[in-house]
């Protein structure tokens, strides 16, 4: 292999990674809070969308509004994780890692996870995700491999970047599962919160300071603010009403 | 030819559908707090207009979330009503 194919398969790995990371992160998250068929129906559907685009644009795949699609998505996530969060926060406050239990009041009925139907929920969460980082990927190999005339290089470093972080995330899924329901509610909030902030401001051509470095930055804020919000929501600081006080 | 009846139940299921789209993608983008979508929109026109004046503007969203977040959290304590419901 030559130096500069060597180059671009290290630099698609790499890039791809990241984003298969952000990928299995958001599919995992449904999956393990919606349930794993929506999960695994909503990544498969972005995946169809995903190889019929490449097919059609090929190379021109460039032309594509990353950025409307960014914003639109990156708004969603972000408006339904901080719906998440806030759930997740006043869930963990009120049962601790308990989960599930005699005073635990049950789903609200829009978070209710179908059970005789298709949990359209799931799917569109897993969908976007899979669609909007897909399309990125794609993005990678085009503008690497494309530019340097090395495109099956960068083709192949993708696909192999995209299946060893689907290995790791199939392999951790059972520690993913004994997590407790509340705790996990919070963790797909924070995710959801953090990608679809970074996203919706990319969207609306904001560069990040570090670029995708700056997830990292976001996720750990939003963990210390979490954290404190729990804080304040555990001691009852925030004032309550009558009724608000009399249902515990 | 169809009879006037298959004619409305068609018009039917298709204005039922149309209501449950709907109702999916209003529960889906809203939830039971319509303050966040509103913060969330309102914080990325400011986040726009910041760019256009040429100023940084990525820390914008940063801060709506940690305020709506906070507030939200705020508002359903105070609303929260003797059922429980978290």
């Amino acid at each position: 292999m030559s130096s500069a194919a060597l180059a671009v398969a290290v630099t698609t790995f790499l890039a791809s990674a990241v984003e298969g990371i952000e990928m299995v992160a958001i599919v995992a998250g449904v999956g393990v809070t919606r349930g794993w068929r929506a999960a695994i129906a909503g990544a498969a559907g972005g995946l169809v969308v995903l190889a019929v685009l490449v097919a059609v644009f090929g190379l021109a795949l460039t032309a594509i509004p990353i950025g409307i699609l960014r914003l639109v998505v990156g708004a969603l996530l972000l408006i339904v994780g901080l719906n998440w969060l806030r759930k997740g926060i006043r869930r963990l406050a009120a049962q601790g890692l308990r989960g599930a239990g005699p005073g635990d009041p049950g789903p609200t009925e829009e978070e209710e996870v179908p059970r005789d139907r298709r949990d359209w929920t799931g799917f569109v969460l897993a969908f976007k995700g899979v669609l909007l980082e897909g399309l990125e990927v794609a993005f990678i190999v085009v503008t690497f491999g494309g530019t340097s005339n090395q495109l099956g290089v960068a083709v192949v470093a993708a696909i192999g970047a995209l299946v060893l972080v689907a290995a790791f995330g199939l392999a951790i899924q059972p520690l993913v599962r004994r997590i407790p329901r509340s705790a996990l509610q919070l963790a797909v909030g924070l995710l959801l919160t953090t990608f679809g902030t970074f996203w919706a401001v990319e969207g609306v051509g904001v560069d990040w300071p570090g670029s995708d470095a700056a997830i990292v930055g976001l996720l750990g804020l939003y963990v210390v603010v979490a954290a404190g919000y729990l804080a304040v929501e555990r001691a009852g600081w925030l004032p309550r009403t009558a009724a608000g006080a009399a249902s515990g | 030819m169809a009879s006037p009846h298959s004619c409305r139940r068609g018009v039917g299921l298709m204005i039922s559908a149309i209501a449950a789209f709907g109702r999916f993608w209003y529960r889906f983008i809203v939830g039971d707090d319509w303050s966040i979508a509103i913060a969330v929109l309102v914080g990325l026109g400011l986040t726009y207009a910041l760019r256009r004046r040429a100023s940084v503007a990525w820390w914008l969203m940063p801060a709506v979330v940690v305020v709506v977040l906070g507030v939200s959290l705020y508002r359903g304590r105070l609303n929260r009503t003797g059922s429980g419901r978290l």
